[in-house]
């Protein structure tokens, strides 16, 4: 039995990656959970509008947070600006037509406000707009929507990517008179077909069984879903050229998505997370699909109101690919002068 | 002949090969000013122990490693068949569609790949197998498919990584009927081995020992080329740098001086492999304990 553990021991410590995720994901996800995990919201963002919007913005209670008071807005600016996320509630301080309109898209913002006004009976009644019932499915099936695609995307990719490499196929690649890109988009691009008829059945399906609305525009929710397939993609290729096996790619991916469910604002709100995890949620592409899928999905969101999210998928997407053509190329370049990664393999071959 | 590309073997050029190449990855020299020509029409052989820098040079030849120093000579990417020692085929294709996938790497047209993959599906005797995926295939078979996949282009370089490594004598001699056919087409065959009989059939022979060419020539060459005389005994001599081989000991004598009851003997290309490195370990100046 002591041989035997011995062994495992010295195996173990020899997987240097197996180590670290033993190690150091236990403490990353305790600080992670400690700081991510929270519904509650404390500072509701909160608009007031309509004449008497200067004097009701100081009555509100303190959870409403006023982020911008406009006295000439009426109720039509108001749904305006909840569609474009701007803010979660809408006080329109109106003597004739006094309402409290609240975001039904963003579900525990909502909850909170809900709970605040219910203990201010001065205020109106609150009127729950997109998602009138709080129903947790609207908000989660446009999130794991995106899930579901970088999980393919991201997984898949990497392991059809590194099979190349582990078969010593990549290896013939190499001297075939293929140019590198492509070796690299005849690669990618089969994945990204299926990625997008994945796309396709997983909004079928979120639709018809889950009862989502699609309130908005479907051609910006598909360059959204574009987008962030360029991303998930890139990033299954980036994890597959820093893999030398199929083991190794599915641990690095995992712990990819692992970050991307905890602190997209999937589960938990980006808005209740402290400062210092929150802005890891603002690396990660998950992050902006959801916003995105909510936005169209829920809110029927406008195009410019996506704006900052498509953007960033954009750049996060122009990033990690281009991190992976590079990487890609070196695989298929001739090596001699390359890092100690491409020296190692030249050296178990000599 | 499978290359039938109208090549004759008598229009033979040495052209191909590596002049005075190094290889260095980080600070090992994986080959040190190797030199190596590659003639149209003949198989060259590269032998050598496990790390000895074969598959290196093979893939310095194909342009997948680049020297640190020397000149390469080889033809464009269109022209040269590369066989890894992984197989380099799809295990998770047929043997139909690994061809037709090499054939459409290598720009051939829909007709004449169909014609083309028909004539060495005949030659390897895969016919039969042809729906059939490669992970599927025995060794032999797999190798085979892995050498039509590399000429299925006929290109003017083959390169060959240890093809008949860990496969059954019988198809070990397909193989090399199929390789012999190549090069009696006209076709430069550069191939890594280990066996040294394989070695033996080859028009020239390099024998490399840790990166460092050891000897080149013919087999006859290098067996002649061999400094001192081999001599066998029935049993163990003390003092004297000896080997066994079926049931008897053989004995390298230097300086041509008979140990005591030796019976002199013409050494074959494996004794003069044998006896090229202690020459060559002989000559290295003695490190320090």
């Amino acid at each position: 039995m002591l041989a035997m553990a011995l062994k495992e021991l010295r195996q173990l410590a020899r997987d240097r990656r197996t180590v670290a995720m033993m190690i150091v994901l236990p403490v990353v996800l305790l600080v992670v959970f400690g700081y991510a995990a929270r519904f509650d919201i404390d500072k509701v963002p909160t608009i007031v509008a309509g004449p008497a919007a200067d004097e009701a913005a100081s009555n509100l209670p303190s959870r409403m947070d006023v982020i911008a008071t406009h006295p000439e807005w009426g109720r039509d600016q108001a749904i305006d600006a909840l569609r474009r996320a701007q803010a979660t509630v809408v006080v329109i301080a109106d003597p004739q037509h006094p309402a409290v309109l609240v975001d039904g898209a963003n579900l525990f913002g909502a909850q909170s406000v809900l709970r605040a006004l219910a203990a201010n009976p001065s205020l109106p009644k609150a009127e729950v707009l997109f998602n009138p019932d709080l129903a947790t499915s609207f908000v989660m099936v446009p999130a794991l929507m995106g899930l579901v695609l970088v999980f393919i995307g991201t997984i898949v990719t990497s392991l059809g990517v590194v099979r190349e490499r582990q078969s010593g196929t990549l290896e013939q690649l190499a001297v075939m008179p293929f140019r590198p890109r492509d070796v690299f988009l005849g690669k990618v691009l089969p994945y990204f077909g299926v990625a997008i008829v994945d796309l396709v059945i997983v909004v079928v399906a979120g639709l018809w069984i889950f009862g989502v609305p699609f309130s908005g525009a479907p051609w910006i929710f598909a360059i959204g879903a574009l987008l962030f397939l360029f991303v998930a993609l890139g990033m299954g290729v980036l994890i597959s050229t820093v893999s030398q096996n199929q083991g190794q790619a599915i641990q690095l991916a995992m712990m990819t998505l692992l970050p991307q469910i905890l602190l997209s604002g999937m589960i938990f709100p980006l808005d209740s997370m402290a400062i210092g995890v929150r802005w890891i949620g603002y690396l990660l592409p998950l992050t902006y699909f959801v916003q995105i899928a909510r936005g169209v999905m829920i809110r029927a969101a406008p195009f410019d109101a996506l704006l900052v999210p498509m953007g960033m998928l954009l750049l996060l997407g122009v990033i990690v690919f281009g991190l992976s053509v590079l990487r890609f190329q070196r695989d298929l370049a001739p090596s001699g002068t390359g890092s100690r990664h491409r020296r190692s393999e030249a050296e178990a071959s000599a | 002949m499978i290359a039938s590309r109208g090549r004759q073997p008598e229009d033979r050029t040495t052209g191909w090969g590596l002049d005075r190449v190094t290889v260095r990855f980080g600070r090992l020299t994986a080959l040190e000013r190797v030199s190596l020509g590659v003639g149209a029409g003949a198989v060259t052989a590269v032998i050598g122990a496990d790390a000895a820098g074969k598959t290196t040079l093979l893939r310095v030849l194909v342009g997948a490693v680049r020297p640190s120093e020397g000149r390469v000579r080889r033809p464009e990417k269109r022209q040269v068949g590369y066989m890894s020692a992984g197989s380099g085929t799809y295990g998770d294709l047929t043997v139909d569609e690994n061809l037709a996938f090499a054939a459409r790497a290598y720009g051939l047209s829909r007709g004449v790949a169909r014609s083309r993959i028909g004539e060495l599906l005949d030659r390897t005797d895969l016919m039969a197998a042809r729906r059939r995926l490669a992970g599927l295939l025995s060794g032999g078979m797999r190798q085979k498919l892995a050498l039509a996949v590399a000429i299925v282009h006929e290109p003017e370089l083959v390169v060959l990584d240890e093809p008949t490594t860990g496969v059954d004598p019988v198809s070990r001699a397909e193989l090399w009927r199929l390789i012999a056919e190549l090069a009696a087409a006209g076709t430069a065959v550069l191939m890594a081995t280990t066996y040294v009989d394989e070695a033996e059939r080859a028009g020239s022979v390099l024998v490399l020992l840790r990166g460092r060419p050891l000897a080149l020539g013919t087999p006859e060459e290098i067996r002649r080329a061999v400094p001192g005389e081999l001599y066998e005994l029935g049993g163990r001599i003390d003092d004297w740098r000896a080997w066994r081989r079926a049931g008897r000991w053989r004995v390298w004598s230097p300086d041509g001086r008979a140990p005591e009851g030796a019976r002199l003997i013409e050494p074959d290309l494996e004794d003069g492999l044998v006896m090229a490195q202690l020459a060559y370990e002989a000559s290295q100046p003695e490190v320090a304990a």
